[in-house]
């Protein structure tokens, strides 16, 4: 299997604050994975160590199954940490040529990834005139000069209007299904489960899941219903195999699917006992729901 | 290493405030001309600066380097802001994350210092050259090349000082601080020569000691030229009084600011390493 990056028993310490604790995971080639995690759970320390700007406390990593230095791999990635960093006194263009020299690249790929990411017209103003939007736009033409093996986002969207969120999440869904390996870490959850096929999942840098999105959401969902006679409805559902836990909240009953159900069956069975449904919606939990879920039940 | 400088070049020669100080530097250097056209034409006095013999092989090599050293303090501003900006702007953060690695980093900043103290040791060259052959009253090539070990200094000297700058922008990580810190250190080099002198040792023994700090060892290895100029010479005679001090640059001078260099870029490496960005 290739292996982009692996990360082994990576601890960092702030002083007395452990940042991350003791994580492992492995980034394979073309899938698109995600960072989750609240706030402060470590998501930036992680990239910030395997991107070499900080020191770890312990355990290793090696990118390309440890075939190259950090430095060297580093300019077959492409990365994008926080707020895009470029010199102000300069244009983009001028921006992405140095970045093509300490990346060692030909410059011929400048005006394509500025075509990419919509800024162009745009080459030959300052940095410091353009707009947050812009300025992240132009850092991912800038990750993306060398044609990189991955792209690592952290927190791509942060800070942008709803428009900019949009293109950002455009752009990366293009790069994407071009077969680039992405690593994007986010504290929003529909934007990790819209784009990721894998997660790693963070909370007080300690890992609580890793592996494929589907899997995390792999129960069989649950059904919502409603009906005048709730109490024979609960029995009723108590004592059938197909349902685990049954909560009633507000009036709606809420039961949790042990196997395969479907609705049209379950209407069907309730009907023959008797009892009627005013309201019958089959749900699956959302990545969202999954998450809390997880990150509650560790602070346990 | 080429493609290191090319990347600094790239960085500097697109700041505004560097490419306009950088220009000035070297307009200053060759302003050093202008000593020439000082002309004094009073009624009975006249006074050519130029006849002074402050343009003769070999003393123009001691005097020009004495001079434009001063005027390194522009450099100095240079230096300092190209690398505390990388801080204020956080680029030094991408260009690590771009594939730079710290040493490289590093290495890029000092090839910078480099250059500059050979270009301007260059220029210094030039410049004494074309004067010295405009007004020197000797112009044997064994006399034009005497005294060339001030060029060596001069390099040495502006390495030295330039490194100086580069660890203070790292270590401060702002250019006014750092300059600020700067002149704190003179001042402070200042009050511990004054210290020694006078509770632990006499004038000689402090002068020692005080070689081997940084600033005070760059100072001393061009001393000062104008004792050593004819007009001061013969006014030294005439009260009965024999000047004799000691103008050559000794190796040792050159070996402590060359120690202090390694020390200032290694130094500056050892923060950026330790440093978590």
């Amino acid at each position: 299997m290739d292996h982009i990056l692996t990360v082994q028993n990576l601890t960092k310490k702030f002083g007395y604050i452990t940042a991350v604790k003791d994580l492992s995971f492995t980034i394979e080639k073309g899938n698109v994975y995600g960072i989750l995690g609240p706030n402060g759970s470590g998501k930036s320390t992680t990239l910030g160590i395997v991107l070499n700007v900080v020191n770890k406390t312990s355990g290793q990593f090696s990118w390309f199954n440890g075939q190259a230095s950090t430095h060297e791999a580093l300019k077959k990635v492409g990365a994008i940490i926080e707020r895009p960093n470029f010199y102000p006194y300069m244009t983009a263009l001028q921006n992405l040529k140095l970045v093509c020299k300490i990346k060692d690249v030909e410059e011929d790929k400048i005006e394509e990834k500025l075509e990419l990411v919509g800024l162009l017209d745009r080459k030959d103003s300052k940095f410091r005139t353009f707009s947050l939007g812009m300025k992240q736009r132009l850092a991912i033409a800038s990750a993306l000069l060398n044609d990189p093996e991955i792209l690592i986002l952290d927190e791509p969207t942060n800070g942008l209007d709803p428009q900019g969120i949009h293109q950002i999440r455009e752009i990366i869904k293009t790069i994407a299904a071009k077969g680039t390996t992405i690593l994007l870490a986010s504290h929003l959850l529909d934007e990790v489960e819209k784009v990721c096929t894998h997660v790693v999942i963070l909370r007080k840098g300690e890992k609580l899941y890793s592996g494929r999105v589907d899997s995390l959401k792999a129960s069989f969902g649950f059904f919502e219903l409603k009906t005048s006679d709730m109490d024979s409805l609960h029995s009723f559902l108590k004592e059938n195999e197909h349902f685990g836990e049954i909560k009633i909240e507000n009036g709606l009953l809420t039961a949790f699917l042990n196997t395969e159900l479907d609705p049209q069956k379950l209407n069907k069975l309730l009907f023959e006992n008797g009892i009627v449904v005013s309201h019958l919606v089959k749900r699956k939990e959302s990545l969202e729901e999954q998450f809390l879920e997880l990150t509650k039940n560790a602070k346990a | 290493m080429i493609r290191l400088l090319h990347i600094e070049f790239i960085k500097l020669w697109n700041n505004r405030a560097s490419k306009i100080l950088i220009i000035s530097y070297f307009t200053l250097l060759t302003s050093i001309a202008l000593f020439a056209a000082i002309k004094f034409d009073i009624g009975p006095i006249q006074f050519h600066l130029a006849d002074q013999g402050i343009f003769n092989f070999p003393y123009i090599w001691h005097f020009n380097t004495f001079i434009t050293a001063f005027f390194k303090l522009f450099l100095a501003i240079v230096i300092v802001s190209m690398m505390s900006n990388e801080y204020s702007n956080k680029t030094i953060k991408q260009n690590l994350i771009d594939g730079l690695s710290k040493k490289e980093f590093i290495l890029s900043k000092f090839l910078t210092v480099i250059s500059f103290s050979l270009i301007s040791t260059l220029f210094v060259f030039v410049v004494s050259l074309i004067l010295g052959l405009a007004y020197s009253d000797y112009n044997e090539i064994s006399i034009i090349l005497t005294d060339l070990e001030f060029l060596v200094a001069f390099f040495v000297k502006l390495t030295g000082f330039f490194s100086f700058c580069l660890f203070l922008g790292v270590l401060v990580k702002r250019s006014a601080f750092a300059l600020g810190f700067l002149i704190l250190w003179q001042v402070f080099e200042g009050i511990v020569r004054g210290i020694i002198r006078w509770k632990l040792f006499d004038g000689e023994t402090t002068d020692v000691i005080m070689g081997f700090f940084p600033l005070q060892a760059m100072f001393n290895l061009i001393k000062e030229p104008f004792s050593r100029l004819g007009a001061v010479q013969s006014v030294v005679n005439q009260i009965g009084e024999e000047l004799r001090l000691d103008y050559a640059i000794h190796w040792y001078e050159i070996l402590i600011v060359l120690v202090w260099t390694a020390i200032f870029i290694y130094g500056s490496y050892a923060i950026l390493k330790k440093r978590d960005l």
